[in-house]
């Protein structure tokens, strides 16, 4: 291991003791959702692990991550999955957006200071993305979203959701990863879910109620083809074994 | 305005603490090693002022050779550079020593202010800034727990058990500071990147003029070591109605009223 990599893993592992490891029973009691320490985690470089440096990204490698993770779930488990999820949300768009949506979001992402919520659950599909039923239909530049997504984690306080949606032909091949702002008329949440020791994040509520309103239920605009990006990216407590 | 922050490898104030029977030195394998919390303070000090002002902040340390990573995250904290003396000739350097080769480094270096903590959490010593003070010839204020630092001075509090009082001296000075201050900032992954592209000079004892085996300065002389005493289990003091009274007998037999 180098020294640097060294200090990149010293560094999280404080902030995980001081910083999470204290506060971690409390928050999943309370079911509270530590935004402001996400923003700290933001300040250390962790909003945006392996994405580019021109979009304020720390641009590590899989491998750093991986070990980056492992001391964050040492301090909390289902904070360190939050973060890792926010980061899947801020590749993807700093992986297949395009500029605008690059220069729009993965700043604030990398930093933090939005955070992202990844919604692919569904009620009826589990985490099988090829078998979800949320539609996206083309209207203009952007697309109308119909579906109803589980257990969104950070639903609620998130400045921007990436929603998978199917556009295509049946399989993980006809859905695309759709960028939701927080506040797109139609976006609703559902109550927050029960899970048991897994609080804090509030993976929970249900997004994009369908049929609750006559108006489409979410406008986006499309970021990828979401099957292969989900498969590369799935990361990194569940590495661990957890999950 | 040249800021120089003196720190310290320390084995960590959590982990247990040895010494070296043999040789009186600190088992550094004992513990993981780590940057002083103290001296870490006494650099958010100095960085919080280059934040908002034209300052150069230098991490300065007397260390053996692998400290060099401890001392760098100095730089990944916002430093600009780092001096760090590394010498075997200097392995169990007494307080005398450290703070004349310090003093040497950092005439060398040369500074408006430096900042040290109060005391290391290691050696306890605590009397290394006002050595470095008289070393160099400049004011010295010791143990602040707020400190102001303007263009050609520096000022700030300090408490005691009786009040507190308000210092100040013109620059350059030498000042520490007390936990009272506030917590270091986290070192940043773009911080810990951009570290290994600053300047880290190391130097030798002769590079400063400074001979370890100088019989003709005076030095400490170890005469005896021993190991800690295991804890022993205290005196409960059962209250029958006389609580109070036994406390007070036993403050006065062991000589605490």
């Amino acid at each position: 291991m180098t020294e640097e990599r060294d200090a990149l893993i010293q560094a999280v592992r404080e902030f995980a003791d001081l910083e999470l490891a204290p506060n971690a029973e409390r928050w999943d009691a309370e079911k509270h959702f530590p935004v402001d320490t996400l923003r700290l985690a933001g300040q250390l470089g962790l909003g945006g692990e392996s994405v580019r440096e021109d979009v304020g990204g720390s641009g590590l490698s899989r491998l750093d991550a991986v070990a980056m993770f492992e001391e964050l779930a040492k301090g909390d488990t289902t904070i360190a999955a939050y973060i890792s999820i926010h980061n899947m949300v801020a590749w993807m768009i700093d992986t297949y957006g395009d500029d605008a949506q690059r220069e729009r979001w993965v700043p604030g992402l990398a930093a933090m200071t939005d955070l992202g919520s990844y919604c692919l659950t569904e009620p009826g599909a589990g985490s099988d993305a090829a078998a979800i039923t949320t539609s996206a239909r083309r209207d203009g530049d952007d697309y109308v979203i119909n579906g109803v997504k589980q257990f969104v984690s950070g639903a609620g306080s998130s400045a921007v959701h990436l929603v998978m949606a199917r556009t295509g032909e049946p399989g993980s091949r006809g859905i695309s990863a759709i960028v939701v702002p927080d506040g797109t008329p139609g976006l609703g949440f559902g109550r927050n879910e029960e899970k048991m020791g897994w609080h804090a994040p509030r993976g929970h509520q249900r997004d994009h109620a369908a049929g609750r309103r006559a108006e489409p239920s979410g406008r986006g605009r499309v970021t990828t083809n979401a099957g292969r990006a989900v498969r590369d990216r799935r990361p990194s407590t569940r590495d661990l074994g957890y999950a | 305005m040249k800021i120089i922050v003196i720190v310290k490898e320390v084995p960590d104030t959590y982990g247990e603490r040895k010494l070296d029977l043999e040789t009186g030195l600190a088992d550094r394998a004992a513990s993981e090693p780590v940057l002083d919390e103290i001296g870490e303070r006494a650099l958010e000090v100095a960085l919080s002022h280059a934040d908002a002002n034209e300052a150069e902040v230098v991490v300065m340390s007397m260390a053996p050779e692998r400290a060099a990573a401890t001392i760098r995250k100095g730089l990944a904290m916002g430093a600009a550079s780092a001096v760090q003396v590394a010498d075997p000739g200097l392995a169990g350097a007494d307080l005398g020593l450290t703070a004349r080769t310090l003093a040497a480094a950092i005439r060398k270096t040369g500074f408006d202010l430096v900042i040290t903590g109060n005391l290391s959490t290691d050696g306890s010593g605590g009397v290394l800034p006002a050595m470095l003070a008289e070393l160099l010839d400049v004011p010295n204020l010791t143990a602040l727990s707020s400190v102001e630092i303007a263009a050609d001075s520096v000022s700030g509090g300090r408490d005691s058990d009786d009040g507190t009082m308000r210092l100040s001296a013109k620059l350059p000075a030498v000042i520490s500071i007390t936990e009272a201050l506030p917590d270091a900032r986290f070192p940043n992954f773009k911080g810990i990147m951009a570290a290994k592209k600053k300047p880290f000079e190391t130097l030798a004892a002769a590079d400063l003029g400074i001979d370890p085996q100088d019989l003709s300065v005076a030095a400490s002389i170890m005469t005896a070591i021993a190991e800690k005493p295991p804890r022993s289990a205290g005196v409960k003091i059962t209250d029958e109605g006389d609580g109070g009274v036994k406390i007070a007998e036993f403050l006065v037999e062991n000589r605490l009223a």
